[in-house]
């Protein structure tokens, strides 16, 4: 409980800065990379976390929910058992747990409980609904290479899609740009919870991401200046990282040295000299098998890992080659055929890629398909036992919680019902992979932020005030 | 049922002569199952029987006909082939491969009335087959462009062929829009009704004055010769106008202008149709919609709401669910999640049966081809859908899925691709990437 009013503070302290003398810098940690702390003056010298979260972890009772069937995405499925959460974690999972004085009990009643879900791939916030030009925000379309832009500069609070993603069990998402660049810009991680400020939804530690574009779409929006063809796309990578290259090393060598003057910033080649050096973990938009693998190539020419390639419609053709580089994909249980690259889609593809080894997470791309990741998890799991890949219920729950964790680099916090863990739960009203489930109940770091049963834990947008109105809410 | 036993025999006997030189003639008995014929109620342990591609008995204790191909159905769920009300089957192949595309008209100020949507159709699409074996055997086809008047849908039945071979009934609907002013070329939703009451104004008046009209002594009209010809069974209330409106207040300006100009109308996208349920229900109007909406997109659909379906179902309108959350290629690729949709329906308030009727039975009444498809009963087309289970949940697959009593067997493209790639290493005659 200490550290909230720690963060609490620094908040206040912040917010007070715009009017009055600057704040104190905080000390330097000896324990980083000095690039990472901010300097005096701030804009000679890199800071790693300019715009820090500011998310409170919500106080809530010890909860023990038992008579349950819980999926723990790291584990077979504990028929009829229980799990007790306290200050915010998981502390116990298994057939009984104890309960802890003052805890609230819940009668799970033989419904089922699962980890929150995880989408690797949104745009919420960024291409808000209700959507048109005033809210499109996703892609900086003005440069094939806009490494300096930050999705979260874009994202708009009072989406009113971030309330129904919560109802649909999505805990923690990754928005990103969009993918008309080569390279996009950086992601950023969200809780999914109602703030003000995108601050008060970023996940407190989550690296960032950085979005990269393979294929038709970077070809197709810069046709007229380039680049116009797939070797250009390739072209323009290879650039962006021979410049981001030199900058790095030029940075690395001063802040080692702390000779002279410190190098000029550039907030692209910042970016990218972090993906160099291992800090923030790179998604790549990529259909095709071969652009895969070529993609791939590249990163090993300049030293950087691809966290996970996104989409991969064709993941299945080169699915040995990911499971041996250790790259996650994020694939569509059965989008397909709606351009050329993604005319090979089988509904297939989530399992076989995933029975070879690789990392697989069903990510949606798409406000609707988010709210419903457990029936996309459904659709790819009876598709792949339709084509012989036996796959169960555990193994499925994965691809929606702990694979997609571990793509954001949080598999360590989230993803499974594990002790230890954060408290990020589901209770469904049945089996999560039935058509006929739903949500009831949904907790973030152990407090219930959505009841279906009861409106008033129902979070509404400011948008929505006014503007929305609910069929409860008409008087018929 | 008993009597069906009867009709089987001259129904048999009807399709023997007229199909006497069809090589497939053949007989199927589909048994043990639990029936829905959706016309009626379902029936455990019951038999359907199949006669030269004709449903020709449903019922329990249905004697098995001598030769007959015999599917034990024991433990299934046997219902009619599901019925999409909402595709571009067969218009589009790649949305973003511009001559895969045959589903929108350029037509003339915004109306392209006249424009047969079917006469494009690619029956040699390979998303027909992948729709076909998840349970889908008839889809509406619908031209897409959005113009105050986009042209004429019709039903088509999953069978292998060219577009006459598939094509069950056309025009079953003309397609019209009152939620774009912009692309009815106006600046205003009340000049676009006023453009659409102008419309079907001079299609009365180019019915009236046909000979001057041909001598060229008639007023100039809004619409083409051949648009304002294909307007005329529009306005006598012959051919549904399928009007897309999403807005409640947009619905009831279609319901307005339907009721004052004698016009018979369909309801689609219909978002927010939910806030004007019974007034859809008193208008007999029926509502093509979703099942998995539920975000305020635009503020054309604000109201949206998941329970649309479901509430409209409740207010006694009739229903059509079709795929409209957006995203995935819901008209093509992924026709075949029409079980999806359905199955949401149900989650969000709409009872197991309506749901079903809603992509069977109801379609095929809203286009008039009910004495074709949509039931399981005697005299159909045998489009019939043997399940493992419940249709609706994922877990479940089409075990056998007869259109006119055919079962496509013949793997389709995505079944040639996972075949390919399923174990690794790949086989040596397909190219590798070697690392």
């Amino acid at each position: 409980m200490k550290s909230y009013f720690v963060r609490f503070a620094l908040i206040a302290a912040v917010a007070g800065c715009t009017q009055a003398k600057p704040a104190e810098p905080p000390k330097p940690d000896a324990s980083k990379d000095s690039a990472a702390q901010t300097g005096p003056g701030g804009i000679s010298r890199p800071n790693a976390d300019p715009f820090p979260s500011t998310y409170v972890q919500r106080a809530a009772a010890p909860l023990v929910i038992r008579n349950v069937n819980i999926m723990t995405a790291a584990g077979p499925t504990i028929r009829n058992g229980a799990v007790s959460i306290a200050h915010g974690k998981i502390v116990a999972v298994g057939a009984t747990v104890d309960v802890p004085a003052g805890a609230t009990v819940i009668d799970g009643g033989g419904k089922y409980v699962t980890p929150g879900i995880i989408d690797t791939h949104s745009h919420l916030g960024v291409y808000a609904a209700p959507g048109g030009g005033a809210l499109s925000d996703g892609n900086e379309a003005t440069n094939p290479v806009t490494a300096h832009v930050w999705a979260e500069h874009s994202v708009w609070p009072q989406d009113p899609q971030f309330p129904r993603n919560l109802a649909g069990g999505v805990t923690t998402l990754q928005v990103l740009p969009g993918s008309a660049n080569l390279i996009g810009g950086r992601s950023v991680v969200l809780k999914v919870v109602p703030a003000r400020t995108v601050q008060g939804m970023k996940f407190p530690g989550a690296k960032y991401g950085l979005k990269m574009a393979c294929g038709e779409n970077p070809k197709r929006v810069y046709a007229s200046r380039g680049p116009s063809t797939r070797m250009g796309n390739v072209a323009g990578y290879r650039a962006a990282w021979i410049q981001a290259e030199t900058y790095r090393r030029k940075w690395d060598k001063w802040n080692k040295d702390h000779k002279g003057d410190p190098p000029s910033r550039d907030l692209g080649q910042e970016t990218l000299a972090e993906v160099l050096r291992g800090n923030i973990l790179v998604h790549n938009h990529c259909y095709r098998a071969d652009e895969m693998a070529q993609m791939i190539d590249i990163s090993k020419e300049f030293g950087y890992r691809i966290r996970a390639f996104h989409h991969g419609v064709e993941a299945y053709k080169v699915a040995d080659i990911l499971a041996k580089e250790g790259i996650g994909g994020s694939l569509w249980a059965d989008w397909g055929s709606f351009k050329m690259e993604a005319i090979d889609a089988i509904r297939g593809n989530v399992a076989l890629t995933s029975n070879a080894g690789a990392r697989v997470a069903v990510h949606s791309d798409d406000p609707s398909g988010s709210q419903r990741l457990n029936q996309e998890a459904a659709k790819a799991m009876a598709a792949g036992n339709a084509v012989g890949i036996p796959v169960t219920e555990d193994m499925a729950i994965k691809w929606i919680t702990i694979n997609p964790a571990w793509q954001l680099g949080l598999d360590d916090k989230i993803g499974s019902i594990e002790p230890g863990k954060d408290a990020d739960l589901i209770l469904w009203s049945g089996n999560p992979f039935s058509v006929y489930s739903k949500p009831e109940k949904v907790w973030i770091d152990g407090s219930m932020y959505y009841d279906r049963l009861d409106s008033r834990e129902q979070w509404r947008t400011d948008f929505e005030l006014g503007f929305v109105t609910r069929p409860q809410e008409m008087n018929r | 049922m008993i009597n069906t036993l009867n009709r089987k025999f001259n129904v048999a006997l009807a399709g023997l002569a007229l199909l006497a030189t069809a090589a497939s003639a053949q007989t199927i008995a589909i048994t043990g199952g639990k029936v829905y014929p959706v016309s009626g109620s379902p029936i455990e342990n019951g038999t359907v029987i199949i006669v030269d591609g004709k449903i020709s008995a449903v019922g329990a204790g249905i004697p098995v006909p001598a030769g007959a191909q015999q599917i034990d159905a024991t433990g299934k769920w046997v219902t009619p082939g599901l019925i999409n009300s909402s595709t571009q089957l067969g218009l589009v192949e790649i949305g973003q491969v511009a001559d895969t595309r045959s589903a929108s008209a350029k037509g003339k100020d915004f109306i392209a009335a006249a424009f047969p949507a079917w006469e494009g159709l690619n029956t040699m699409s390979v998303m027909i087959a992948p729709a076909r074996r998840d349970g889908v055997t008839n889809v509406v086809i619908l031209p897409t462009g959005g113009q105050l008047v986009s042209g004429q849908a019709a039903i088509l039945t999953l069978v292998d062929g060219m577009p006459t071979d598939m094509v069950l009934k056309t025009p079953v609907a003309m397609v019209a829009q009152v939620q774009d002013p912009g692309n009815a070329g106006t600046g205003a939703r009340g000049e676009l009704l006023v453009r659409l009451r102008e419309l079907i104004e001079d299609t009365r008046a180019f019915m009236r004055n046909r000979a001057a009209y041909e001598r060229a002594e008639t007023r100039d009209y809004i619409a083409s010769r051949l648009d304002l010809e294909a307007m005329i069974p529009v306005v006598q209330g012959k051919l549904q106008l399928l009007v897309n409106a999403d807005k409640a207040t947009d619905i009831d300006a279609a319901l307005r202008v339907a009721k004052e100009e004698g016009l018979k109308i369909i309801i689609g996208g219909g978002a927010e149709a939910w806030m004007v349920a019974d007034k859809l229900a008193a208008a007999r109007v029926p509502v093509l919609t979703g099942a998995m909406n539920n975000i305020p997109g635009s503020f054309q659909t604000l109201a949206t709401a998941q329970e649309n379906a479901a509430l409209l179902r409740k207010a006694g309108v009739q229903v059509l669910i079709i795929g409209n959350a957006g995203g995935g290629d819901e008209e093509a690729f992924n026709v075949r999640n029409i079980k999806q949709e359905a199955g949401n329906a149900v989650a969000y308030g709409m009872s197991w049966n309506d749901a079903l009727r809603a992509v069977t039975l109801t379609p095929a009444e809203v286009f008039g081809v009910a004495d074709r498809v949509g039931s399981l009963q005697p005299g159909r087309d045998g489009n019939v859908v043997v399940w493992s289970g419940d249709p609706f949940e994922f877990t479940s697959i089409a075990e056998h899925v007869y259109v006119r009593g055919r079962e496509y067997l013949a793997p389709d493209r995505q079944q040639l691709l996972t075949e390919r790639y399923k174990k690794f290493p790949v086989p040596q005659n397909i190219p590798t990437i070697s690392r």
